[in-house]
């Protein structure tokens, strides 16, 4: 449920760091999940908002209906992501991820290798820093 | 603001302060006129005033709202009125009030007109034009004053002198200190009045202040604006909102200028700098956290008022008040949650406009600022609820356990010899940044200030106050479930406890976070706490633990190639440390040593025969960065037999195991999760139960043998890492490999065996030895097996067509599997000779040595020797488990010389039982079997072998007649599939008379038989005296297959023996049909004549003498039945079709019948067929009991004279023994029999003769319908 599909961060040297705080942040996710789970599940926000939000860094999350989860980190300083901008930046993954998924050699669960999604995921990093 | 007005300003702040600046704030009315008067008004006006709410209308669209007025009333001095700038709202008079009590006109006249006058034009001077003039009246004063005015004339006095258009600026009070209707509805109308007024006033000045604010800020771009000014003025703003009771305004405003501070800061970030914002940047001197305990925190006001303040004096400022409005609206939640966003968005600010800030001084800040908040809110809820709201709070608490820890790294308090002289500067300077603690807590037990200040007084006291807040947030973080946060605290708690040198306090922390990140499949953090926790097991000497997890970690490839290799070697130390006690070997999982990737058989079949070599090659693909040693590697296998089993015989196992011999095993991803994986392979085994009495199959299904493992609960996964049945089973099988190197990726091992008991081996784990450190597979999944068979040498003996023709050379295979026997030289198969079978010896035939697996080794020479009654085939030197395979020729002859009567009686006996049955089915062969005995040189008991042949012919006879010509028709069919040549056909008469002749009208001496297809011979039988009663006819021919070119042997030709009687011609029967007197043709539906005449050719013969001959007066007669049929329905016979005639046994007599018949149809029609029977009476002791009816008639029919003589006579006596008969015996009627003739003795010269009928002319009946 919780395994990693994906993971990349720029820059690399403070990976580990990211990883923990991802990893950390699924408790909130989980906790805006089954908040929001019983009160509407069709017409539910997949975009859970700022998870939270560290000395550093800016935590968001969003779930696809399928219980898919996206987290993103940002660096809190930079001011000029707002949460139209993480908005968006969620859908065009949400929109990669099902192109993954239509892809019949996936396998839904397996990590993700695409040359597709990296491109996306790399042009996005470079939109943003 | 001018300085001016801020000196005023702060002169009015510092006269009056406890006033101003508690909530006990209300808004200013002033008071003129009659003090005395409103004194004694004023209990009564304060407590009336907040009774009721009115509706406040607000400007900009706000939204209306129900406040409750207070006010605080001043006596009226001309000092309270603001001067022009100035912006203090809370000293700002909303309302001026005149009271007066004049009911007497000239007083009115003389005083009280000169003072509103005087009190109108201070207002004036001042713009204020919200005031109010109440005329209190009383009863009592009226009744005093006799000469007095009517009442209201004061009233209106006043209005004409001061209310010019604001008739409402003037208030009559009746009787205000009386308690009847009349004073309370005056009352009220006060009340509503004033606070009608009020608002209006508020709204009026409110408003006009906004637009100042806003004009203000709007400012904000010029050079000289201060932020700080502004600052002051929307503060007013917010208090005033907040003396109004309406906190949500408030907080509006400090919202507003909290955004607007921060987005300077962004925009100071972004290079946009504001000259008053370098104000902010000045270094940070003074750490102390936030203050919520006092709704109003003045010493950082007026900082901010002097423009003295820091960042962080601004933000504390502003927090606090938005703090403490948010407990006003009993929102404490957001508190926590504004204050964690605030702690964030100073540090990131304070980075920002790059504040140059002591190491640790933020530290302090954040960590008592946390705790200021919790303990804020903590004072204004009680447990139940702060326990419900945890995780609002609890970010707080793990915030300041994070910048607690970083304090103490910082401190050294969390080495393990304590801070350093370094570290205990550094913790001065830290504590003289947060001055002195503040006069509200320094009585309190505990405060954030004293905590942090013991905290970082000693390695003891940290330590407490770290273990503390860590419990605490843990505690907190697992009861809102929050697991993985928790888990990372936890972490942070192991590191500390590393530090502090209590790794077995460390090591549950890393465990329970190391099991989370298993089970979620966190590749980096696995690897980041395995690290952690291998230097943890380390210390802890958990030898093996720490083994377990060096190798997990030289097998991971999220960590350097020298991290790696640093790990591995620490296995191979300790595996290669001298072994002092001997015997203790560490046992380890193999998955993170080495992976078993694919298992390959040689033979590839996993089939070995006993004593034969087996060989299983590996692919191991090790994990480690480096060539490790292997002292062995051995597989365990364990041993079963499986006795009754068709599955485990030889003979099955070698034909039907036929994979490829490659096993793959499934992939373990590294990293994925293992829970996954974690379970125990199925292990699955075929079940079968038989029956006890007939060993019939009761049941099948599959077992699984470890159930017990996989219908384990899992939460006991607490073995994730440390399976804890790391048993080695043992086995007597076990497979070796003694000293190689694993290369690091894929390496191939090689084991080889020597198979020795027959059974089924299946291996099971795998283990690898290194010194004193074993890795185990425990499990082999899937299922790898391989069979030991044992055989017992056998001979097989098999034609090599479908079927064996009998009478050509046939070839038939001889294969000889050796089993566990090695053929020798001089080893025989003999063959007991057989004359109907002769072997056919070819001297180049040749014997093929396979192996069992069906692989061709060698080629010999066969050598046979016949003797007469024995063949004995030598047969080639092979060893056991060998199949020999060779081909002979033999030829089946079926009818054999004198030598083999006795059997070849035998074998016709069977063909012709086996003729019998098979005849039904044409085109089946008869078959004859044909046994052979055959010594085998491993056993002393004859193998006997039965051959079935087939003959490829079947030959019928048929006699064919043409008056009395007779002719031998035989018809030869071939059965076989293959075609032959047939020549020298001949047919023999052997029988006594030697007068016949046969005359063959076969033109050709060769011809070809196809397959499944007939030759015909045709003989005629010529003879010259007498006839002959019977013929026996031997019918061959020579034969051989048409496809072979030389005759190298000779064949039998094939004979066909059979018998002709009775076959001459007795009877002439010839058929006419007549038109009807004077027609030319027949015509359908009209009568025609048939006329039969039945003709004797013979005199009599031998063939005559039965029971239906009578003799008298030297004439002998026969009886005959006739019987015309049309089977076609052609015609229709009228009449009798039938009759019994008597027949004078002499050459050339006649007798004929006629019958009428009608034909049916127009066209050619075939005649009907004239069947002729012997006529045999019932039995022949009795006269003849024929049917009286049918012999009557047949009398009527027409005869020629002779035989009308003849039966005349006949039935005359017949009817005359009639008489007897029937009163003798009339009780059953016996029946008279009916025998026919034998195919030659009646010749039917109209057979297949046919006549013209024409239709008739009147039945051309055209039936037309129409629906």
């Amino acid at each position: 449920q919780n395994y990693p599909l994906y993971i990349r961060s720029v820059p690399t040297e403070n990976e580990l760091k990211f990883h923990y705080t991802v990893h950390t942040s699924l408790d909130v996710v989980d906790e805006k999940i089954s908040a929001l789970g019983k009160a509407l599940v069709d017409q539910r926000e997949l975009y859970l908002g700022l998870l939270y939000p560290t000395e550093d860094y800016k935590v968001y999350g969003y779930v696809t209906n399928s219980k898919v989860k996206f987290v993103m980190v940002v660096d809190s300083s930079n001011t000029a992501l707002r949460d139209n901008e993480i908005r968006s930046m969620f859908r065009k993954l949400h929109n990669s991820y099902t192109d993954i998924m239509c892809n019949p050699f996936y396998n839904p669960g397996d990590r993700i290798h695409s040359r597709a999604f990296d491109n996306m995921v790399n042009s996005m990093m470079m939109q943003v820093c | 603001m001018d300085p001016a007005a801020a000196a005023a300003a702060e002169e009015e702040g510092r006269e009056k302060p406890p006033v101003i600046y508690t909530m006990e704030n209300k808004p200013i009315v002033t008071c003129a006129g009659d003090q005395n008067l409103f004194t004694s008004l004023y209990p009564t006006l304060s407590q009336q005033l907040p009774r009721e709410p009115m509706e406040w209308r607000r400007s900009y669209g706000r939204a209306p709202k129900m406040i409750h007025l207070e006010s605080n009333f001043v006596q009226f001095k001309e000092e309270l009125l603001p001067k022009e700038g100035n912006k203090a709202l809370l000293t700002f008079p909303f309302l001026h009030i005149y009271w007066t009590e004049c009911c007497d006109t000239e007083v009115y006249k003389t005083t009280v007109k000169d003072d509103i006058t005087k009190w109108q034009n201070v207002l004036k001077a001042h713009n204020s034009a919200d005031w109010l003039i109440v005329v209190v009246e009383s009863d009592a004063k009226k009744k005093n004053k006799t000469n007095i005015l009517p009442r209201t004339s004061i009233v209106d006095k006043i209005r004409n002198d001061f209310c010019n258009k604001q008739s409402d600026r003037c208030v009559v009070l009746s009787d205000p200190l009386k308690d009847s209707s009349r004073s309370q509805e005056s009352w009220n109308a006060f009340l509503t009045k004033l606070r009608t007024l009020l608002l209006m006033s508020f709204t009026k000045n409110l408003g006009k202040f906004e637009d100042d604010m806003r004009t203000l800020r709007e400012k904000r771009t010029e050079p000289g604006w201060s932020f700080c000014e502004y600052f002051m003025v929307q503060e007013e703003l917010a208090f005033v909102f907040e003396m109004l009771q309406q906190f949500e305004d408030a907080l509006v405003q400090y919202d507003e200028l909290d955004a607007l501070f921060s987005q300077y800061v962004v925009n100071f970030g972004a290079g946009d700098g504001a000259n008053w914002l370098t104000f902010f940047c000045q270094p940070v001197r003074s750490w102390n956290g936030l203050i919520l305990r006092k709704p109003i925190d003045m010493e950082k006001r007026e900082l901010i008022q002097n423009q003295e303040a820091t960042l962080l004096d601004l933000r504390s400022y502003l927090f606090s008040r938005q703090c403490t409005l948010l407990i006003f609206l009993q929102r404490p939640w957001e508190v926590s949650q504004r204050a964690l966003e605030l702690l964030h968005n100073c540090v990131q600010e304070l980075k920002l406009l790059e504040v140059s800030v002591p190491p640790g001084a933020l530290d302090c800040w954040v960590f008592l600022s946390c705790l200021e908040v919790l303990q804020r809110i903590e004072g204004c809820c009680d447990r139940a609820q702060i326990d419900a709201n945890v995780s609002h709070t609890v970010g707080l608490w793990s915030y300041a356990t994070e910048k607690l820890k970083s304090l103490g790294y910082l401190c050294g308090l969390v080495s393990e010899k304590g801070p350093n002289s370094e570290d205990l500067n550094r913790t001065v300077d830290l504590l003289a940044g947060l001055g002195a603690e503040r006069p509200e807590t320094a009585n309190a037990s505990q405060s954030p200030y004293k905590k942090l200040k013991e905290a970082l007084s000693s390695v003891e006291a940290f330590e407490k106050h770290y273990l503390d807040l860590s419990h605490a947030t843990i505690e907190m973080y697992t009861n809102i479930g929050r697991i993985r946060s928790a888990k990372l605290v936890g972490k942070d708690l192991a590191e500390f406890y590393m530090r502090k040198k209590g790794p077995q306090k460390a090591e549950v922390y890393l465990q329970g976070a190391l099991k989370t990140y298993l089970a979620e499949g966190w590749a980096l953090l696995v690897t980041h706490t395995r690290k952690q926790l291998a230097e943890c097991q380390k210390h802890l000497g958990q030898i093996e633990n720490y083994l377990q997890t060096s190798s997990l970690l030289a097998g991971d490839n999220h960590l350097s190639e020298d991290e790696r290799k640093s790990f591995c070697q620490e296995i191979l130390d300790f595996a290669n440390q001298q072994a002092e006690n001997e015997g203790q070997k560490v046992t380890l999982p193999m998955h993170s040593f080495a992976q078993l990737k694919t298992l390959h058989f040689d033979p590839p079949n996993a089939v070995v025969h006993v004593g034969g070599k087996l060989c299983i090659e590996l692919t191991l693909l090790s994990q480690m960065p480096i060539p490790v040693r292997l002292d062995q590697i051995a597989i365990h296998v364990h041993f079963s037999i499986e006795k009754n089993s068709y599955r485990k015989t030889a003979e099955w196992l070698t034909k039907h195991k036929t994979s490829n011999g490659v096993i793959s095993f499934p992939n373990e991803v590294a990293g994925f999760p293992l829970s996954k994986n974690n379970l125990p392979a199925l292990e699955l085994y075929e079940m079968y139960e038989r029956s006890p009495s007939d060993n019939s199959l009761n049941t099948a299904g599959i077992i699984c043998k470890n159930v017990h493992m996989l219908l384990r609960r899992q939460e006991s996964s607490s073995s994730l890492d440390i399976p804890s049945g790391l048993t080695l089973e043992d086995g007597a099988h076990v497979l070796k490999c003694n000293n190689l190197i694993l290369e690091p990726g894929v390496n191939k091992i090689t084991f080889s065996t020597q198979a020795k008991e027959p059974g089924t081996y299946t291996l099971r784990q795998l283990c690898t030895s290194v010194g004193k450190v074993q890795f185990v597979l425990l499990h082999i999944y899937p299922i790898v097996q391989y069979d030991v068979y044992s055989q017992e040498p056998q001979l097989k003996v098999e034609p090599m067509t479908d079927s064996l023709l009998a009478g050509i050379p046939q070839k038939v295979r001889f294969t000889v599997t050796t089993g566990h026997y090695s053929m020798k030289n001089g080893d025989t198969l003999q063959l007991s000779n057989a004359d109907a079978m002769p072997i056919l010896y070819h001297p180049e035939s040749k014997a093929v040595i396979y192996s069992n697996t069906r692989e061709k080794i060698s080629e010999s020479l066969l050598r046979i020797q016949s003797s007469e009654k024995i063949t004995s085939i030598s047969l080639p030197v092979a060893p056991a488990y060998h199949v020999i395979e060779f081909e002979l020729e033999v030829m089946y002859l079926p009818s054999a010389t004198e030598s083999a009567v006795e059997k070849e009686n035998t074998i016709n006996k069977e063909v012709h039982r086996k003729k019998r049955e098979k005849q039904k089915q044409d085109n089946c062969m008869a078959t004859v079997d044909q046994k052979v005995t055959i010594d085998c040189p491993w056993s002393i008991y004859s193998t006997i072998i039965a051959l079935t042949f087939c003959l490829p012919f079947n030959a019928k006879h048929s006699l064919l007649s043409a008056g009395k010509r007779k002719y031998v028709q035989v018809c030869v069919q071939n059965l076989s599939e293959l075609c032959f040549q047939l020549s020298n056909n001949s047919l023999k008469n052997f029988a006594e008379c030697t007068d016949l002749q046969l005359v063959p009208l076969n033109l050709e001496s060769q011809q070809v038989i196809y397959s499944k297809q007939s030759i015909f011979f045709v003989w005629e039988l010529k003879w010259t005296k007498e006839h002959p009663l019977s013929l026996q006819c031997l019918f061959s021919v020579s034969f051989r297959p048409a496809t072979s070119e030389e005759q190298s042997f000779t064949l039998k030709p094939f004979t066909y023996e059979f018998q002709v009687e009775n076959f001459f011609t007795l009877y002439h029967v010839k058929t006419e049909i007549f038109p009807p007197l004077g027609a030319e043709y027949c015509k359908t539906g009209s009568l025609c004549s048939l006329e039969v005449s039945i003709t004797r050719l013979a005199d009599l013969s031998e063939v005559d003498r039965d029971e239906a001959l009578t003799e008298s007066d030297g004439y002998c007669t026969t009886k005959l039945m006739y019987e015309v049929v049309d089977n076609s329905s052609n015609w229709a016979v009228c009449g009798k079709s039938s009759g019994v005639i008597s027949m004078p046994v002499a050459a050339r007599a006649t007798h004929k019948v006629h019958m009428e018949v009608m034909p049916l149809f127009a066209g050619y029609l075939p005649f009907p067929d004239v069947r002729l029977f012997k006529y045999l009476p019932h039995h022949s002791a009795h006269s003849m009991q024929l049917d009286a009816d049918s012999w009557i008639e047949n009398d009527n029919l027409s005869v020629d004279k002779n035989v009308d003589d003849q039966a005349d006579s006949s039935s005359i006596r017949s009817r005359g023994s009639l008489h007897s008969a029937a009163s003798g015996e009339h009780k059953g009627l016996p029946m008279p029999r009916l025998q026919s003739f034998s195919s030659g003795q009646v010749f039917n010269c109209s057979t297949g003769m046919q006549i013209l009928v024409i239709p008739s002319k009147d039945d051309h009946v055209l039936e037309v319908n129409i629906t």
